[in-house]
């Protein structure tokens, strides 16, 4: 009694790598593989493409992309209806062409929740669109949350960049 | 909860070493339990080399766990076979000795063989051997740490038990670790230029279902950690986000925005089959099963202020759970089914918060500002959170009780969203 029972232990480790002693125990001791090897994959981003200059020239409207949103709010606020009208126009005149709506918040509160408000954004942006023509499968809205930030420091003037939905083109996502 | 005693474990040997994480988590450990119990693990016999990182890892389990007082042993060292001097050891204040070996198995391998003693009462309360390469020793401390822990504590340990988190290393660059509870053997199971949200350990701990922004868009993915295999399991126009296993490993809680909004809904493990859970006109996001598989806990907007709800899993009118304040999320259940742990936003902070789930009571466990994403040890003593310290994030786990808080970090980059797996099997 109260030996330690190697004999028994060698003859399991012979026998093979998972099994559980018949002691009664619980089953416990699994093969390491299966415990400690974790294989790494590598992911990368998406490329971008070339697009017409109307979408990336500066001096064109639809070169501007982003909507920016008030604290827990997700109405389109009125300086950026021309914005929002102006990527309607050219989704409608050009059937062909897809857009991602990526909506944003800031950091505060929780990850999952905030990629919940960040849908509402999207959404808001989406919905305008489709009432000035866009057609819904030319549409597509996302919510990053809080996971891209496009300013990381604290306080409301950088979290009013981060409150923010932003329209991707084919090629751009 | 009563589990057998794991007397006779076999560790082998057949490791396959991945890439090991550059990162590696310190840990910290602020206050103790109320009542220390004074246990000496003594130096083993055997190879000193073997023997000193067996048991430098069995009294660090032990110490940082709060619930021990490590008391300088005696004699040295002590092996399995040592006869113990009891009134010394007693004479010390130790209430139990843990002695042992490390020898050689016939192949190459370590074999090490310990007991633990009772010094009032004069006896043995536990004896195990573990075999284990040299890589693995650190595995084999982490058994001895658990039966010790369930030996004098009553309930099951959790040293050998492993956490995933995400650690921000820069701008692009995101890697789903997986490490020891004790924040040692780090491995990357993903690295991706996007971020990496919501890791969610499969119940027999061999998977993780996660969301990853890699396509620019959120997507639920499900990993199997030892081949490395990703499959997507929730892919729908929109976003996809918020995985949680069904304590049966065969389905996926999941807030999809397909049909327009927030909402939840479930899907198989492999993507197919989805079924919508419950409908709202608002957000409803972070399903977690209750661990019975009768209840899905969620956070909603549907009152006005976002607050935790719960919904049978067959489906039905969801109820209330939370009413104190006026942001209450992320309900993550203990493994008993008893309490709760969730963030609720207090004097302007995000705060670590346990609800009893028969009595309604709520105890704030932490005084911080930017808690986020608890978890349950398997045994239900420790929460693990991701909150941020000097502006950088860290990890912490904090006794149920509140009382011992011990805090992971690592040198280089913001570390968050933990997880802590399953026993292992």
């Amino acid at each position: 009694m109260n030996k330690l029972i190697i004999p028994a232990l060698l003859a399991l480790l012979i026998a093979g790598c998972s099994s559980t002693p018949d002691t009664g125990a619980e089953q416990s001791g699994a093969p390491v593989e299966g415990r400690d090897g974790v294989r790494t994959v590598t992911t990368g981003g998406v490329g971008s493409s070339q697009l017409p200059a109307v979408l990336t020239d500066p001096k064109s409207i639809l070169s501007k992309r982003s909507v920016y949103f008030d604290y827990d709010s997700f109405e389109i606020k009125s300086e950026f209806k021309d914005l929002v009208s102006a990527h309607a126009r050219f989704l409608a005149e050009n059937r062909q062409f897809k857009m991602l709506i990526q909506g944003n918040t800031d950091e505060r509160g929780s990850r999952e929740y905030n990629i919940a408000l960040g849908q509402k954004r999207a959404d808001a942006v989406k919905k305008a669109l489709m009432l000035m023509g866009v057609r819904e499968e030319q549409v597509e809205s996302v919510s990053l949350g809080e996971e891209k930030p496009s300013c990381v420091d604290q306080g409301e003037s950088c979290w009013a960049k981060n409150r923010r939905g932003d329209m991707l083109y084919n090629g751009e996502f | 909860m009563i589990r057998n005693f794991r007397q006779f474990a076999v560790f082998c040997t057949c490791a396959v070493v991945s890439l090991a994480a550059q990162a590696q988590l310190s840990i910290e450990v602020t206050g103790a339990g109320a009542n220390r119990i004074p246990v000496t693990i003594a130096d083993f016999g055997g190879d000193a080399g073997s023997a000193r990182a067996i048991t430098t890892v069995v009294r660090g389990d032990l110490e940082r766990s709060g619930l021990f007082k490590l008391v300088e042993q005696a004699q040295s060292p002590l092996t399995e076979a040592s006869s113990i001097d009891f009134a010394a050891a007693r004479s010390r204040g130790a209430d139990a000795v843990a002695a042992g070996s490390i020898g050689a198995t016939a192949d190459g391998r370590h074999e090490a063989r310990f007991r633990l003693h009772d010094t009032n009462k004069q006896a043995q309360l536990a004896g195990a051997a573990f075999v284990t390469s040299t890589p693995l020793l650190r595995a084999a401390g982490h058994r001895i740490a658990d039966v010790i822990y369930e030996k004098l504590i009553g309930e099951p340990g959790v040293f050998s038990t492993r956490i995933a988190y995400v650690v921000k290393a820069g701008v692009n660059r995101f890697q789903l670790q997986i490490a020891d509870a004790d924040g040692q053997n780090a491995q990357a199971a993903l690295i991706s230029k996007e971020p990496i949200i919501s890791p969610s350990w499969s119940p027999d701990g061999t998977r993780l279902a996660y969301v990853s922004f890699e396509n620019k868009k959120p997507v639920v993915y499900v990993h199997s950690l030892a081949t490395g295999k990703r499959t997507v399991a929730a892919n729908f126009k929109g976003s996809n986000s918020a995985p949680a296993w069904s304590p049966d490993g065969r389905r996926l809680a999941v807030v999809l925005t397909k049909d327009g909004g927030s909402q939840l809904f479930t899907v198989g493990a492999d993507g197919s089959g989805v079924q919508r859970l419950a409908s709202s006109g608002g957000i409803d996001t972070e399903p977690q099963y209750s661990p019975d598989g009768q209840f899905i806990y969620f956070t909603s907007d549907r009152g006005g202020s976002p607050q935790i709800y719960r919904v049978s899993s067959s489906g039905g009118t969801p109820q209330r759970v939370t009413f104190e304040g006026s942001y209450n999320v992320t309900p993550r259940l203990s493994p008993d089914g008893r309490s709760m742990a969730f963030i609720s936003r207090r004097d302007g902070g995000f705060r670590l918060a346990v609800m009893d789930l028969a009595s309604k009571q709520v105890q704030v466990l932490t005084d911080s500002n930017k808690d986020e994403s608890p978890s349950f040890a398997p045994n239900g003593r420790m929460i693990l959170i991701a909150t941020e310290i000097g502006g950088r994030g860290v990890l912490s786990a904090v006794s149920v009780d509140g009382r011992i808080k011990q805090r992971l970090s690592v040198a280089a980059g913001d570390v968050r969203e933990p997880a802590w797996g399953p026993y292992q099997k």
